[in-house]
């Protein structure tokens, strides 16, 4: 009898190449202070926010299957606490980031566990209530400006760097720095048992419910992951802009709208899609900005066709189309057969 | 005592509106599982095409709803037909997607047409009449009969699902829809008959949506919300469960704004994740979601 063995491949030849392209162009964008101009930064750190945004609803939606309308709450909310420990408690901006996201992930435990209860579509709605709530209590929060919002304060900011281009440098930086970090748990997570499981769930839920994947738990674990990242994101992006108000940090149509179509367009359920979604999001902003509300409806009108003619996205077109996969995945069963001991059958 | 009566009476009252906003979100829960993320900006597009009809023909609002029903009826069966009935399925992003794209096209098609002005429709003499329900109590004319509507559209909609044909072929297909199609009904023409049915209801609302207070193109969505509270708070499926939740989400928020006018929303809001937490099915349920 035969014996034959196995490993779990996860490189293809397109995946080798495409790191290496990823590598080169991550250096090359690490340097970017060095050969852009102020407004190529503030461009690419905005560029950044959103593909770690769009990633991190990717991984909510995509592989979770829960559809929230209302991650808004978490990039406010993570806005908000820079805020809070910045001018009351007189935290480090720098060191605020790295602390609103682990406390947006305890307060996002009771949020699981009340919107759990609704299910499908009525969470996706439930979710938005919860961004609501969030909102109107931001702006009854008068310390930090109630309705009007509030700018970081000059010390705070000076505090960050002594000239505006260190700063501006340092913000470039921070923003490149925690995208390739939530990218990286990204993919990391979908490398191991969990990706397994949550791709399973992806594939089909109830099936993997029925390999005994224990779906309520990793849907909840990856919905609090989801928050902890997307708050720091948010902490970086008010940061950035040192101002922050109700209404743009619980903004739906900025963080959530744009989110779900540039994903939409991208390829859902694909690590890859974000990111694609992202760049098509950008060279259409910067083409059509000018028709004003008229770009946005042109922008839902494209993710109500690729929905429903392209499911997978642009990126899904070109794996199937191709067999392309840009970071190593997938996983490909490599039969050996070893020595036979015995007779030959 | 009485100025507490007055405001707990103006909740109520509103609460009709709510109601109107959820049954239309109901119905098409009930017969094909779809969540119209559209809907809230489905009600202002109905606010403006009343505004139109007003305008152009000289009509009184209230008198309006005889093109504005019809012609949202019709814009329904043809959404539903051409757009949304490619989108059900198992799968439950593309209903959710679509029309979250289709409420971001509404809003603002709506705000460049008709511009980010606030616009309201005027109802005349009728607008500002009271009567007095008892000593010290008062109620407009225009929310009365706002509220009156809204039990007669809640009791219309009730006797269609039970007593007509229409009906019949709306449960067939909520209760089993392949069955449904093996006995015969296209049920891509009942679904299609089920929006224009949702589409006529936010007709009504978005008129009186209209005459009572301002509006502009950006509201939509905080009237889903809205309607989705009083879905929830009501129990999922259940006609007369929205008119509850309705009423139920017009009382806070008209006693949270009696505390603090910041907590208008914000008390509604509250008291839906607080039935949320205690009776996650609502009260008065019927289909599991």
């Amino acid at each position: 009898m035969s014996v034959v063995s196995h490993t779990v491949q996860h490189a293809t030849r397109s995946s080798r190449i495409g790191v290496a392209l990823i590598a080169v162009t991550l250096i090359a964008l690490a340097l970017a202070p060095f050969w852009g101009d102020r407004q190529t930064l503030r461009l690419l750190a905005e560029v950044y926010a959103f593909v770690a945004l769009a990633s991190l609803w990717n991984l909510l939606a995509g592989y979770a299957g829960l559809v929230s309308v209302g991650q808004q709450a978490f990039v406010g909310l993570g806005g908000y606490l820079l805020f809070w420990l910045v001018i009351v408690l007189g935290v480090h901006p720098v060191v605020a980031i790295f602390v609103a996201g682990p406390v947006a992930a305890l307060i996002a435990i009771p949020v699981a566990a009340l919107t759990f209860r609704l299910r499908g579509a009525y969470f996706a709605i439930g979710t938005w209530v919860v961004a609501e709530v969030f909102r109107l209590l931001a702006s009854q929060i008068s310390v930090l400006g109630g309705g009007s919002g509030i700018s970081l304060p000059a010390a705070a900011v000076i505090a960050m760097a002594p000239t505006r281009q260190a700063r501006e440098f340092e913000i470039y930086w921070l923003a490149l720095a925690l995208t390739v970090i939530v990218l990286a748990a990204i993919v990391a997570l979908l490398r191991s048992r969990h990706g397994l499981a949550l791709t399973a769930i992806r594939d089909n839920e109830l099936a993997a419910q029925s390999s005994g994947i224990g779906v309520f738990r990793i849907k909840i674990i990856i919905y609090v992951l989801v928050a902890f990242g997307t708050s720091m994101v948010g902490a970086l992006i008010f940061l950035q802009k040192l101002r922050i108000s109700p209404d743009t940090a619980f903004s739906v149509n900025d963080w959530t709208a744009f989110v779900i179509f540039i994903t939409v367009i991208g390829g859902i359920g694909r690590i890859e899609g974000p990111i694609i979604g992202t760049i098509i999001f950008f060279i259409m902003r910067q083409t059509l900005s000018d028709l004003g509300s008229l770009y946005l409806l042109i922008m839902g009108a494209v993710a109500i066709v690729v929905m429903l003619w392209a499911p997978k996205g642009l990126w899904g077109l070109i794996a199937e189309r191709y067999g392309w996969q840009a970071l190593p995945l997938q996983r490909h069963l490599v039969l050996k057969p070893t020595k036979t001991s015995g007779r030959p059958s | 005592m009485t100025e507490w009566l007055n405001i707990i009476l103006q909740g109520v009252l509103i609460g009709g509106l709510y109601a109107m906003f959820a049954a239309g979100l109901s119905l098409i829960f009930g017969v094909m599982r779809l969540v119209n993320i559209a809907h809230g900006d489905l009600i202002v597009l109905a606010a403006y095409v009343a505004l139109m009809v007003t305008t152009s023909l000289g009509l009184d609002p209230l008198t309006s709803l005889v093109l504005v029903v019809p012609a949202m009826a019709i814009i329904g069966y043809l959404l539903q037909r051409l757009l949304l009935n490619r989108t059900l399925g198992d799968d439950l992003l593309p209903p959710l997607l679509v029309t979250f794209g289709l409420s971001i096209i509404i809003q603002n098609g709506l705000l460049e047409w008709f511009t980010a002005d606030s616009r309201k429709l005027q109802a005349g003499a009728i607008e500002v009449q009271t009567f007095q329900v008892m000593q010290g109590v008062w109620v407009g004319a225009l929310p009365f009969i706002q509220f009156i509507v809204a039990v007669a559209v809640i009791a219309g909609l009730q006797q269609l699902f039970y007593r007509t044909a229409l009906g019949r072929a709306f449960r067939a297909t909520s209760d089993d829809q392949s069955v449904a199609q093996l006995m015969g009904l296209d049920t891509r023409h009942v679904f299609a008959m089920a929006m224009a049915l949702s589409l006529a209801v936010v007709a009504i609302a978005g008129v009186f949506l209209a005459v009572r207070a301002n509006f502009d193109p950006s509201i939509g969505p905080a009237r889903l919300i809205f309607g989705f509270e009083a879905v929830i708070i009501g129990g999922l499926g259940s006609m007369w469960g929205t008119l509850v939740g309705g009423v139920i989400l017009g009382v806070a928020q008209a006693i949270g704004a009696q505390i603090d006018p910041g907590w208008q929303l914000l008390a509604g809001h509250i008291t839906f994740l607080v039935i949320l937490a205690v009776r996650p099915q609502g009260l008065f349920p019927k289909v599991s979601g």
